[in-house]
């Protein structure tokens, strides 16, 4: 009940922090798809360079969180840029993984058989390889896009702003209501977001190659 | 149509994958490259679209070399089949058989019309499978819609790799027959890779056998099973193949090739002598016996000797003159049902002009059947 009149009386602060926290994890994952996407092609034929490159993604996985925002701001300051270059380097290995897995699972002798009409290579992958990876590389973005959602409120510790200030600022005032508004609303964006890009997904999937629901 | 000259191509340096290979196809024919797997046919066929290139080597096609042309563009003119179909699973029936039309940026009009003429040749009709997805057909009906994508940029020449070995046997002989009518409808020149014999034989105007990349025989179905080149060939296509497929046998393959003839005018006791001398039971009546072919007056058997001691009767008089003369291409079936039905003992057999080439007795054909029997075990 509290909750719902913190809602109502700081409607504009929430809404104001949702699309702060919007355009971080938005613009984030936008620019590791511009890098991961191309990236994931470029490397498919090549088995040593994919592993170097998958190798490194998985690496920066593992730095924490919190770790990698400190590292960003000698680099950037504070403020959203850190944590952007902080949140694009983070959703880049579920990008990059899944352009892979994409491409390698098209069936080889489609390959062949695309070859063996006369299309050049470039034709190769935008009539034939991106359709047919396109469901793998989008589920790629939905991950990664929900775990920058998660992430980007650990970026309010560098100034970036979003709904994690709210928490924080909650946590400082021991405001329980102001921490849960900004937990609760950060969570239902993340759904909101994978359930649009999940429609989106669909819209890009060509109907031959959608698995039916059983 | 297509000439291979000198084709070579290693990887290495060392093993030669197709070793200085030389074969002609004629247009309209449909011919097949067999052999065990690794012996060199994919290879050589896909020198000839180019989606491998020769090591060394010329390949032409109506004259010009192919090395000249765009690898891409060269392949839009050529169909291409190949065991796992190879569909677009994102694209439709139509989508997928449109794609080369499309790719040369043909009518669209154009296009269509084709699509729905090569979906009636293959009998899926448009109205019911344009708009379906392949996975929605089955796997004879998608290698029916490979096919009918080979076709839609109407090429002179056709490539199939082992088009129908993942199906299963009885689908495989319906499209192996559907691709035959095809044949005889539309005349493309069809260059046909198979590991299978069988459907070698039963598919190829002419098949090449081919050993570590070379064609150790090109030839007629007909002539690499009666007369494979060598050991190899015969074991490949099977010691008992011949029997196994008796439309294939004909009266001059089970006649046997030496004939005794005597002249019409000779006597009884110039016959006896030589039927002893011989050591056969039966003489071939002739005009005048020659070196030149001789037409077949009639025939002698001991029976019709004995007891005769009348020098003057000649074998005019004697001899047997209603006789059936077996054509010498006349499949052995069809010999088998003559001798039985007419109770004949001896079949004359002769060649187009009526001249004697050979006689077929009981014996004759019992000694062929012995030779193409599979050998047993000994008892």
């Amino acid at each position: 009940m509290e909750l719902i009149n913190y809602f109502a009386q700081n409607y504009q602060l929430v809404m104001e922090k949702t699309l702060e926290h919007v355009f971080i994890a938005g613009v984030s994952v936008l620019i590791a798809c511009f890098i991961g996407i191309p990236v994931g092609f470029m490397i498919t034929n090549n088995k040593k360079v994919s592993d170097v490159v998958v190798n490194i993604a998985n690496i920066i996985q593992t730095i924490p969180s919190l770790a990698l925002f400190a590292f960003a701001m000698p680099l950037f300051g504070i403020g959203a840029k850190p944590a952007i270059f902080a949140l694009s380097l983070y959703a880049l290995l579920p990008i990059i993984k899944n352009t892979l897995i994409g491409i390698h699972n098209v069936d080889p002798a489609i390959i062949e058989a695309a070859r063996g009409m006369g299309m050049s290579k470039s034709q190769i992958m935008f009539k034939v390889e991106v359709p047919l990876a396109i469901a793998v590389i989008m589920g790629g973005v939905r991950i990664a896009t929900v775990t920058a959602i998660g992430i980007t409120t650990i970026a309010a510790l560098i100034g970036a702003g979003g709904l994690g200030q709210l928490i924080y600022q909650g946590i400082s005032m021991m405001n329980y209501q102001m921490i849960f508004a900004g937990a609760i609303s950060s969570a239902l964006l993340a759904l909101l977001v994978d359930y649009i890009l999940g429609i989106v997904e669909k819209k890009l999937t060509s109907e031959g190659i959608t698995v039916k629901d059983a | 149509m297509i000439s291979l000259r000198g084709v070579v191509k290693s990887y290495d340096q060392k093993t030669k994958i197709v070793d200085n290979l030389n074969l002609e196809i004629e247009r309209g024919e449909l011919i097949v490259l067999v052999g065990e797997s690794g012996c060199g046919k994919t290879t050589t066929m896909k020198m000839i679209n180019r989606l491998i290139e020769p090591t060394s080597g010329e390949i032409f096609i109506d004259g010009k070399d192919i090395s000249l042309f765009n690898g891409n563009e060269l392949r839009r003119n050529i169909g291409y089949v190949i065991q796992n179909v190879g569909l677009m699973p994102h694209l439709t029936i139509e989508k997928n058989i449109a794609t080369v039309p499309l790719l040369c940026k043909k009518n669209i009009e154009e296009t269509n019309k084709k699509v729905i003429e090569l979906l009636d040749l293959i009998e899926l009709p448009y109205q019911e499978y344009a708009d379906r997805y392949p996975r929605e057909l089955s796997g004879g009906q998608q290698q029916r819609v490979g096919v009918a994508r080979a076709l839609a940029n109407d090429p002179d020449i056709v490539l199939m790799d082992e088009p129908f070995s993942a199906l299963d046997p009885i689908t495989r002989e319906q499209l192996q027959n559907e691709l035959l009518k095809l044949q005889e409808d539309l005349g493309k020149t069809i260059v046909f890779v198979t590991h299978d014999i069988d459907e070698a034989l039963k598919l190829g105007d002419k098949i090449a056998v081919m050993v570590d990349g070379k064609i150790i025989q090109y030839d007629t179905p007909e002539e690499i099973l009666k007369n494979p080149v060598n050991e190899f060939v015969e074991t490949f296509v099977g010691k008992d193949r011949l029997w196994k497929t008796p439309d294939m046998l004909k009266a001059e393959d089970v006649m046997r090739r030496k004939v005794v003839q005597i002249g019409e005018n000779r006597s009884v006791a110039h016959a006896v002598e030589l039927i002893k001398e011989h050591n056969i039971s039966e003489l071939l009546v002739v005009d005048k016996v020659s070196d030149k072919p001789n037409k077949l007056r009639g025939i002698v058997g001991l029976n019709r000797l004995k007891g005769i001691g009348d020098n003057r009767i000649k074998m005019k008089d004697v001899m047997k003159v209603d006789i059936t003369k077996i054509p010498s291409d006349m499949c052995l079936v069809d010999v088998l049902n003559i001798r039985k039905e007419k109770n004949i003992k001896y079949s004359p057999v002769v060649d187009e002009q009526e001249n004697i080439v050979g006689i077929i007795s009981d014996t004759s054909i019992v000694n062929v059947l012995t030779d193409i029997v599979p050998e047993r075990e000994e008892y």
